[in-house]
């Protein structure tokens, strides 16, 4: 017992050391945790292009070399001194690794998450630690509409609008269909996704039926034979899926060879991050979303802020940005855009307060799209939307995607102070399409 | 629950004739027998090293993960050579070896035969220690991307069967799988090595009498049974994308089958096997509602019934 | 021996009250946040420590862990009754009485049946509570933090003082109550049946009733100790509560803090939490290695935990 005293002792004179920072005061540099996803199955297709998409912008910002009107350099003159942390794990370890990066690490900013698991758990232990948090890609609606949030933040659009959209998608595109089935994985991503879309399908293509077999295979099952004979077997003609990681490539991978892209439509709502790892075998025809205007779908939007955001990262990184790499660099963007606003308002380095301040409800263009701090008090994002179909673009020797469709924010996202299955089961009161 | 994934007991057969239902049910049973020769090849290995040495081997997973990645790697390499698709064939025996010589070997001389006087349960976590740390040797040595290694499935095309196209690829399992099953039928009772081992088996000091050199005995079974685990990985490679955490997943599911037949006996392991995967392919069809622990209730219900497995040898109590 | 039973109780007064004081005193919020998570823990492998004295190793407490922690997260959700003082009995409640249920099973098993029917069953309530979308699914949900007769502060960072005082309190309660029924003629049993069940039963003792007492206590404490943990953390979900590695994880504790003493297991709870902290924060790429690494050195250089470290920092102590 004497030595774990001991231990104790070292320790807590160790955290008092390092626990001395105090706010407010001019700073050189701030230190931002990035979490995203660096081992198990979501590494490849998330967490990496995450992790780079972060990198990448932090950097750039660090140096001053973001196009204009970014070209100031840091976080309201400070250098993010970034830590990529594992998200792996499950939700409880990572409210465990949150308090540490606050209590124990004292980070400034945390920037990141990708599962809707790891940010419903961690919002309430947010708003009890007071620290900064910028969520990046999860989706679940839920964060901002079962409490209000202080110190969280949300830079892109929740899973209502992938959902939204694509029902939008078939109704536009493929007017004809009768009816329609879902493989989507057994947790809630899967659940929700699957919800909204066949509710928003009853308000948008009211004659077309939802099949009574939905399959809802384990999450990183990996083998979805019997699967896809059922599927082959059901007579819808439309599937949807939300699957994503390394599900998603296996279960093209498996689909692929037994026709079933040739016998049914199908909808991925997250297919975008599987376009350039998958190259030549993306077979062509899926419909494909990548959770908002990023990636594939946007790569030839010819902005400044795209092109540069395109070019550099396939410079570095040796291929092109897929959408978790533009959502972390959006997140990234906006924590220095809000910083940079608050400094000004402030005349000197800001609070966090003050650079909550600032990053309530602000609107800002970032490197595809137009971000809108629109909902839950100034705290949610709203983007415009778009689905695409696949086609191998034989020229270039490179995946590419046509009939391409954006959806405005408003049309696809509830308005704020309701809550989306609200909305959408009230038949979508109020979207601007 | 969603009240759209309500249970549904009429089953297409109700929309259409029989020939739908024949269709549904031709689809049932080959779907159970691929499922169903993947999980007998993966956890055959298992239940060899636990009949034998009596070790339940947690990193088993690992075997299986590293013949994975070993034999996708493999097959990328060998096809950007410029060789054919079908000829990536090769490099599934040669992962399955390697992997299986490599691994066995290493764990059985440097760990297990110092802990075979040790409590069963210890080994178990040993191989638990060794299952955690194997997986991130292997995060480290192939990174984080997944490997896709398609070429074998591409080579062996496709086919029509009951009313939907199957890939040969996956066809071909069920022949590996009764193959497998024959060759360690035939070696374990029809030949001197086959009888020595159950000498060991039955009982390891007698056979050390008689002069069976156990610790060799001990060390060719485990490296077998990497084998057989590696083989499953290596097999099944081609089929998906082999991405970190591949290797925990079916840990669970080979125990549920090995469980279910009867720990240590190859019998056992057939009709674990075909217990499980039929049990699923009729639950993703019929009831996909409870395909996701349809495994655990089947090994929960054989283990409250016949606590012991359906095979396993009925054992002595000491006194 | 009878010095060594001297020492405990003192030893565990002294030890978790001197930790409560340092918590409100000195202790950074950070390190207090880890204490808190390793006693909760240390709740549950005092329970299986207790199994395993009589050779019995549960690869399926996950189970009452997670049951624990889902009840007290359940009568918040749902009944809206956040009282430690109510919902943490409960839970305790609701664990026991599965455990006494399933108890009439399990006791009939030993060994490795023993563990891997536990894992079957903690697998099972996995499955259930993946299907179940209004808790949350794979997301789990999130915990309010407990009221104490009624009282709550309004900043969160008291509370999670509160609580952790309250948890070195419980733990100090658990610990004596059963050091003190180790001690008992019941208790003693324990090692008896590890050695030699049948000799056991000719002296006039049913082991089958004396495992179904262990049993349930184990499955009580598992479910103290998953409560608390939610109340720790302010969140419940399958994977970090039920899955299989969870139940690994708390035999990992066990083998690490050794069967020695009832204080084991909370020296052991809190150098795993400590090893997987700097792990994760140093190789975050590598931090399964390093806990595997270790579990196989207490394996093979401390068979008996760190329990017996402290044992030799006092060797004069003992006769």
């Amino acid at each position: 017992m004497k030595a774990l005293g001991r231990l104790f002792t070292v320790a807590a004179a160790a955290a008092a050391i390092g626990g001395l920072a105090a706010p407010a005061v001019a700073k050189d540099t701030i230190k931002v945790a990035v979490p995203s996803f660096l081992s198990g199955p979501a590494a490849g297709p998330f967490g990496v292009p995450s992790r780079n998409g972060a990198e990448m912008v932090i950097d750039a910002i660090n140096s001053g070399k973001l196009p204009a009107p970014y070209n100031t350099k840091g976080f309201a003159g400070a250098v993010a001194e970034p830590d990529f942390i594992d998200e792996a794990g499950g939700n409880t370890k990572q409210v465990a690794e949150y308090r540490n990066l606050v209590q124990k690490r004292d980070m400034d900013v945390i920037i990141g998450y990708i599962s809707s698991g790891s940010c419903a758990a961690l919002a309430p232990v947010v708003e009890e630690l007071k620290r900064l948090t910028v969520f990046a890609v999860c989706g679940t609606p839920r964060i901002f509409e079962e409490s209000s949030r202080n110190y969280v933040f949300r830079t892109m659009a929740h899973a209502t609008a992938d959902s939204v959209a694509a029902a939008h998608y078939v109704a536009k595109m493929f007017p004809d269909v009768k009816s329609y089935t879902g493989i989507n994985q057994n947790y809630a991503w899967g659940q929700d996704s699957w919800r909204d879309f066949s509710l928003a399908m009853g308000h948008l293509m009211p004659d077309a039926k939802a099949s009574d077999k939905l399959q809802f295979p384990k999450i990183f099952a990996g083998q979805y034979g019997s699967e896809i004979s059922a599927l082959s077997l059901d007579k819808s003609e439309l599937v949807h899926s939300s699957f994503w990681d390394g599900d998603l490539e296996g279960f093209i991978f498996q689909a692929t060879p037994r026709g079933l892209f040739k016998r049914k439509k199908v909808v991925f709502t997250v297919g975008g991050t599987a376009a350039y790892r998958l190259g030549k075998k993306l077979p062509d025809g899926l419909i494909l979303g990548a959770r908002g205007p990023y990636g594939i779908l946007v790569r030839d939007r010819k902005t400044a802020l795209n092109e540069w955001f395109v070019n550099t990262y396939k410079d570095r990184y040796g291929t092109y940005p897929s959408g978790p790499a533009y959502q972390y660099g959006q997140a990234v963007l906006a924590t220095k855009i809000a910083y940079d606003k608050a400094a000004e308002a402030a005349g000197g380095f800001p609070t966090q307060d003050q650079v909550i301040a600032a990053f309530k409800g602000m609107e800002f263009e970032s490197f595809s799209t137009t971000v809108k701090m629109a909902l839950a008090g100034g705290h949610q994002a709203i983007t415009e939307h778009v689905y695409g179909i696949t086609k191998w673009n034989d020229e270039d020797a490179e995946p590419g995607a046509v009939d391409i469709q954006f959806f405005p924010a408003e049309c696809v996202m509830p308005p704020d102070g309701q809550s989306s299955v609200e909305w959408i089961e009230g038949g979508m009161k109020g979207a601007k399409c | 629950m969603n009240p759209a994934v309500g249970l549904n007991l009429q089953g297409p057969i109700a929309g259409g004739g029989t020939g739908r239902a024949m269709d549904l049910f031709i689809t049932i049973v080959i779907d159970g027998l691929e499922f169903s020769s993947y999980l007998f090849i993966v956890s055959v290995g298992l239940t060899l090293i636990f009949g034998v040495m009596k070790i339940l081997n947690v990193a088993h997973g690992n075997f299986y993960a590293w013949g994975a990645y070993s034999a996708a790697y493999l097959i990328g390499v060998w096809s950007e050579s410029g060789f054919s698709d079908i000829s990536t064939f090769a490099m599934i025996p040669v992962a399955t070896i390697g992997v299986g010589v490599v691994l066995g070997v290493i764990l059985e001389r440097t760990l297990l035969r110092h802990m075979y006087h040790r409590d069963e349960v210890v080994i178990v976590l040993a191989t638990f220690a060794t299952f955690l740390i194997l997986e991130d040797i292997l995060l480290l040595t192939f990174g984080v991307d997944p490997y896709f290694a398609y070429q074998p499935m591409v080579a062996l095309d496709a086919v029509e069967i009951g009313g939907i196209i199957r890939d040969v690829y996956k066809l071909t399992m069920i022949g590996l799988a009764i193959g497998i099953g024959v060759v360690l039928w035939f070696v374990l009772t029809q030949t001197k090595w086959g009888r020595l081992l159950t000498a060991v088996i039955y009982d390891r000091e007698m056979a050390t009498t008689m002069g069976v050199d156990v610790s060799m005995v001990y060390l060719v079974t485990f490296v077998i049974g990497a084998m057989l685990g590696a083989l499953g990985g290596a097999y099944i490679a081609p089929t998906v994308s082999v991405a970190p955490g591949f290797g925990i997943d079916v840990i669970v599911l080979s125990f549920a089958v090995v469980v279910i037949g009867g720990m240590g006996s190859i019998p056992g392991a057939v009709i674990g096997a075909l217990a499980v995967g039929m049990a699923r392919a009729t639950a993703v069809h019929q009831f996909p509602e409870v395909e996701l622990f349809v495994v655990f209730v089947v090994m929960a219900v054989v283990l409250v019934f016949r606590p012991e497995g359906l095979f396993a040898p009925a054992k002595a109590r000491k006194i | 021996m009878d010095r060594t039973r001297d020492l405990t109780m003192p030893g565990l007064i002294v030890g978790l009250g001197f930790c409560a004081i340092a918590g409100i005193t000195f202790l950074p919020d950070w390190l207090v946040n880890i204490l808190t998570i390793s006693f909760a823990r240390a709740l549950a492998v005092v329970g299986l420590m207790v199994l395993w004295r009589t050779g019995l190793v549960s690869f399926g407490h996950a189970l009452y862990y997670g049951l624990g922690a889902y009840t007290v997260a359940i009568l918040a959700k749902e009944f809206g009754i956040t009282e430690f003082f109510i919902s943490v009995p409960i839970a305790i409640l609701v664990s026991a009485t599965l455990g006494f249920l399933l108890g009439f099973i399990i006791r009939r098993y030993r060994e490795i049946f023993f563990a891997m029917l536990s894992l079957a069953f903690s697998m099972v309530l996995y499955g259930v509570l993946v299907k179940t979308e209004v808790l949350g699914s794979t997301d789990g949900f999130n915990v309010p933090s407990p009221s104490f007769l009624g009282m709550r502060s309004e900043d969160e960072v008291v509370n999670d003082k509160i609580l952790y005082v309250v948890l070195c309190f419980v733990g100090m309660g658990v610990a004596l109550a059963v050091h003190r029924y180790l001690k008992s003629t019941l208790g003693s049993l324990t090692t008896a049946i590890r050695d030699n069940e049948i000799r056991v039963e000719y002296l006039g003792f049913s082991v089958a009733w004396a495992i179904h007492v262990k049993y349930v206590m184990s499955a009580a404490l598992a479910g103290l100790g998953g409560a608390m943990l939610s109340l720790t953390l302010g969140q419940v979900d399958p994977d970090s509560m039920v899955n299989w590695p969870v139940s690994g994880e708390l035999v990992f504790v066990t083998i690490l803090s050794g069967p020695g003493s009832v204080a084991a297991p909370f020296i052991g709870s809190v150098i795993f939490e400590l090893i997987r902290t700097y792990a994760f924060e140093w190789l975050p790429h590598a931090w399964q290695l390093i806990v595997g690494g270790t579990l196989l050195l207490i394996i093979f250089f401390l068979p008996d935990g760190v329990w017996s470290l402290v044992r030799k920092l006092a060797p004069r102590k003992e006769a």
